[in-house]
């Protein structure tokens, strides 16, 4: 098989006559972010000589850590052509369950229930799947459209969060979930570890299990998986709650990674965990990327924010950067679409 | 008709290749004003492609394409448009979500001078439209929400009446039943008496020797003869397009068909009293193993729904199924196929995914027989290659997207699946819509293997030919109800058509 991480998931291995230009034009998809993330390497290590050091590779690898563990769930969802936008609001909630079933110092004014460590933590993993379930359901079983359930449960999981810590502050969490999110072990940290380990288990399954495989035929063709016996309404069920538990990991490490668990903590995490998967070039429309395509997707983004912080600008401005340099990426995500399609017919 | 009408389009040594598959080699053809222009060959023959070149949807191809004496080269179907040439593609394109109005206009939405969409007027022309097409359908309506040959009827309406002088249709019969059809020629017809050119491609021999007046043959990318249509037969097209003699096929089901006696096994499939709406009044049926039972009837008889009921994808009002004696609850699709019950769709937009490879569309509903923890892709491979060559399907690579073969290579791909680890029930829907004669014949020779594995085998079409070529029982299906049964006797086509 074709082990290249970054392909093996959407490549079929070009048939042997096929022009150069061909393959370009039908791996566009894969090829255009990585040529992205190159330049935009190439072009801060000039600008700025503080960027290529090890140190900061160590930076950048830290800072998309927790992005990484809600995109790698995300992935799966958007391979099935639906979407999550509850992804942050599940982690905060989970990240603030957990230090809510953690005995807190006195001064922290919440009205905990305390149980030990591991309990507070599968609870924690109870509560994340419990959201996954309540979006699954009201995706398959109602009929409500992915946008609009977790638009919905956005809402709910903050409300979850604000009554838990009713504006309070937590500190403190399970010493497990603590040294996962802020140790390390030989200097490497924890979290970073634990990203790659749910971003490669996410990808195994993706493509070498029978569940892979139907995600993304579901997501290419639902009419035919279901016509093909494809329990299709398990699969999207499954992806739902795959997404909240794997954002309920990244709340739980981020929390300990950030040293406090308190209210709207994780917002920015959305936009960031949606553009790291769409920015890598996995489809919108399902069925074509995955976990490679998101991996460089994260590093776009990673290098982008981090390298904006090396070089001398308006920080406003670099607001504005991030937009544009998103909007491109959608740009590429629909044109390779509609290249495939054309190539393909 | 007149002797030489001048030629209004022509294709000079023009050649297509896409990557290594070379679909077109050096070929001339020529259409007049006012002729209606058959086109006839096996599947991947080049005819679709050759079709594409003049709608502009392939700009990149080898030639000289002549519009009226003038070069062109059309560089989107734009231009294609605006030179006057529609077509109907052998996928149906339509727009499900939009109403049938809108599909009518797709494109062309009649408008006032504030650039304000007329709807009222847009309705009540689109319902004229149809009505010379003879199709009586709300123009208010959803498009998805008409069956299948309607759908095609309205996009066939489409490109009637944009007022283009080159018409090309690719296989639009393939959806519609013999009134439907005859309603189209007389369309065609007209439209021929106004001076308009068409160009008419169709696996149904007889359809093309009674529309068409001139006959252009296609074999392997080649064009292999142009004939007027007056001075040729069925025996002689069909020996030209396969390029070897072909004795029993020239035989077409017209004759006396004798049905098998009864098979012996035991029913494994029996549905009992199902109704669903105005489609399904009352059926029952029984199917046993190793016989293959046919369900003839006009489209839109509810021999969809009754294909799509038996695989779990509408649940019945009232009625139930059995599947080897036992019940078939709500359990969709997944449901079914555990039971043992396949299905193969009448589109194949509905079966098959266009963006995968062969192999991937193959091993879809077999994969748990494939993988334990994880897939095994070698033996997946093998097992597609394997398939590919029993069908010959073409070309034959297992890595080959989908969506780059022609039309009747996808559908050998969609019964291929069944070929290695055969269910216990196959729900096939109109099995050879849009397949050349010896495909058909393969098709014929697969269904017959499967038989005589011990499968029950439902065939649902509103062909007779298919039914007649494969079952050894028929039913008859006439608005939702059983109307007759032929077993163990002697039928034809025309007795059939007769029943419906
Ligand atoms: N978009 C495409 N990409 C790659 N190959 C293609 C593409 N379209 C057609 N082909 C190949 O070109 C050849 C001719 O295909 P074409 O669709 O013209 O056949 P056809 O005569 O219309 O057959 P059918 O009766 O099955 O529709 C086939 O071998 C097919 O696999
Ligand atoms: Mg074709």
């Amino acid at each position: 098989m074709n082990d290249d991480i970054t392909s093996a998931s959407t490549a079929h291995p070009a048939p042997a006559r096929r022009g150069l230009g061909a393959i370009a034009r039908s791996q566009m998809r894969n090829i255009a972010p990585f040529l992205t993330l190159i330049v935009l390497i190439v072009f801060f290590s000039v600008v700025s000589p503080s960027f290529a050091t090890l140190g900061n590779v160590g930076n950048i690898l830290t800072q998309v850590s927790v992005t990484g563990i809600i995109a790698a769930g995300l992935t799966f969802v958007i391979l099935c052509a639906e979407i999550d936008l509850s992804v942050a609001s599940i982690a905060n909630a989970t990240g603030i369950a957990v230090a809510y079933f953690t005995l807190q110092d006195s001064y922290v004014n919440i009205a905990n229930v305390p149980v030990p460590g591991w309990v507070a933590i599968l609870l924690a993993l109870v509560a994340c799947s419990a959201l996954g379930v309540v979006n699954a359901a009201g995706l398959v079983v109602i009929g409500i459209p992915s946008f609009i359930m977790t638009l919905a449960m956005m809402q709910i999981a903050a409300g979850i969060s604000a009554l838990l810590v009713r504006g309070q502050i937590a500190y403190k969490i399970p010493a497990l979930i603590s040294t996962l999110g802020s140790g390390s072990v030989g200097g490497i940290p924890c979290i970073v570890l634990v990203a790659a380990f749910v971003l490669l288990l996410s990808h195994l399954v993706l493509t070498y299990t029978r569940f892979g495989r139907y995600v993304y035929l579901v997501g290419s063709n639902r009419e035919a998986a279901e016509n093909a016996g494809v329990n299709v309404k398990l699969i999207l069920g499954a992806v739902m709650v795959i997404s909240a538990v794997c954002s309920g990991i990244a709340g739980m490490l981020g929390v300990a990674h950030f040293g406090s668990a308190q209210q709207n903590e994780f917002d920015t995490y959305l936009l960031d965990s949606i553009a790291a998967v769409v920015v890598g070039g996995t489809s919108l429309f399902g069925g074509r990327g995955g976990i490679g395509n998101t991996i460089v997707g994260l590093f776009v983004l990673g290098v982008l924010n981090n390298g904006l912080d090396h070089v001398n600008i308006d920080s406003f401005l670099k607001i504005l950067i991030r937009g544009l340099i998103l909007l491109l990426a959608l740009i590429i995500n629909v044109y390779a679409q509609r290249l495939r399609e054309t190539s393909a017919d | 008709m007149a002797d030489a009408p001048p030629p209004i389009l022509s294709l000079v040594g023009v050649s297509k290749a896409f990557g290594g598959v070379q679909a077109l080699q050096d070929v001339d053809f020529t259409l007049r004003a006012g002729e209606v222009h058959g086109l006839v060959g096996e599947n991947g023959a080049g005819k679709s492609t050759m079709m594409k070149i003049i709608a502009g949807v392939h700009a990149d191809y080898a030639g000289r394409f002549l519009l009226d004496g003038r070069e062109v080269r059309f560089r989107s179907t734009r231009d294609a448009h605006a030179a006057g040439i529609a077509m109907v593609h052998q996928e149906l394109s339509i727009a499900p979500d939009l109403s049938v109005a809108e599909n009518v206009f797709l494109g062309t939405q009649i408008t006032n001078r504030l650039g304000m969409v007329q709807w009222r007027r847009m309705a009540q022309e689109a319902e004229s439209l149809l009505a010379r097409l003879g199709v009586h359908a709300d123009p208010r309506q959803q498009m998805g929400d008409l069956p299948i040959g309607m759908q095609q009827l309205v996009e066939i309406a489409r490109v009637l009446f944009s007022g283009a002088r080159i018409i090309i249709l690719d296989e639009p019969t393939s959806a519609l039943s013999p009134p439907e059809i005859a309603r189209l020629f007389s369309a065609l017809r007209h439209l021929r008496a106004a001076g308009r050119s068409i160009v008419f491609i169709s696996h149904f021999i007889d359809d093309i020797l009674s529309i068409a007046d001139t006959v252009t043959v296609f074999r392997n990318g080649r064009k292999i003869m142009t004939v007027p249509a007056a001075d040729t037969t069925k025996g002689g097209l069909i020996q030209s397009m396969i390029g070897r003699g072909h004795a029993e096929l020239e035989e077409s089901y017209t004759n006396d068909i004798r049905l098998a006696a009864p098979a012996a096994g035991p029913v494994v499939l029996e549905a009992d009293g199902l109704c669903l709406g105005r489609s399904l009044r009352d059926v029952s049926l029984s199917v046993r193993a190793g016989e293959v039972v046919g369900i003839y009837g006009f489209m839109g008889c509810g021999q969809a729904e009754l294909a799509r009921v038996l695989f779990g994808k509408m649940t019945p009002e009232r009625g139930s199924i059995r599947v080897a004696g036992r019940r078939l609850r709500r359990g969709g699709t997944a449901g079914a196929r555990r039971a043992g019950v396949a299905f193969v769709p009448d589109s194949r937009r509905a079966m098959l995914f266009h963006q995968e490879p062969v192999y991937k569309n193959t091993s879809i509903s077999i994969l748990g027989r494939l993988s334990r923890l994880f897939l095994k892709p070698a033996q997946e491979r093998a097992l597609a290659q394997r398939q590919i060559e029993a069908l010959r399907i073409r070309p034959p690579r297992v890595d080959a997207l989908l969506g780059a073969l022609s039309g009747g290579n996808q559908q050998k791909v969609a019964l291929a699946k069944w070929l290695t680890y055969p269910p216990k029930v196959l729900v096939l829907s109109e099995p050879t819509r849009g397949m050349d004669v010896g495909a058909k014949d393969e098709v014929v020779k697969i269904v017959h293997g499967l038989k005589a594995q011990g499968l029950a085998v439902v065939i649902v079409s509103s062909e007779p030919e298919t039914v007649l070529s494969m079952a050894d029982r028929i039913l008859v299906l006439r608005k939702g109800e059983l109307v007759r049964e032929f077993a163990d006797e002697i039928v034809s086509k025309d007795r059939l058509l007769e029943a419906a």
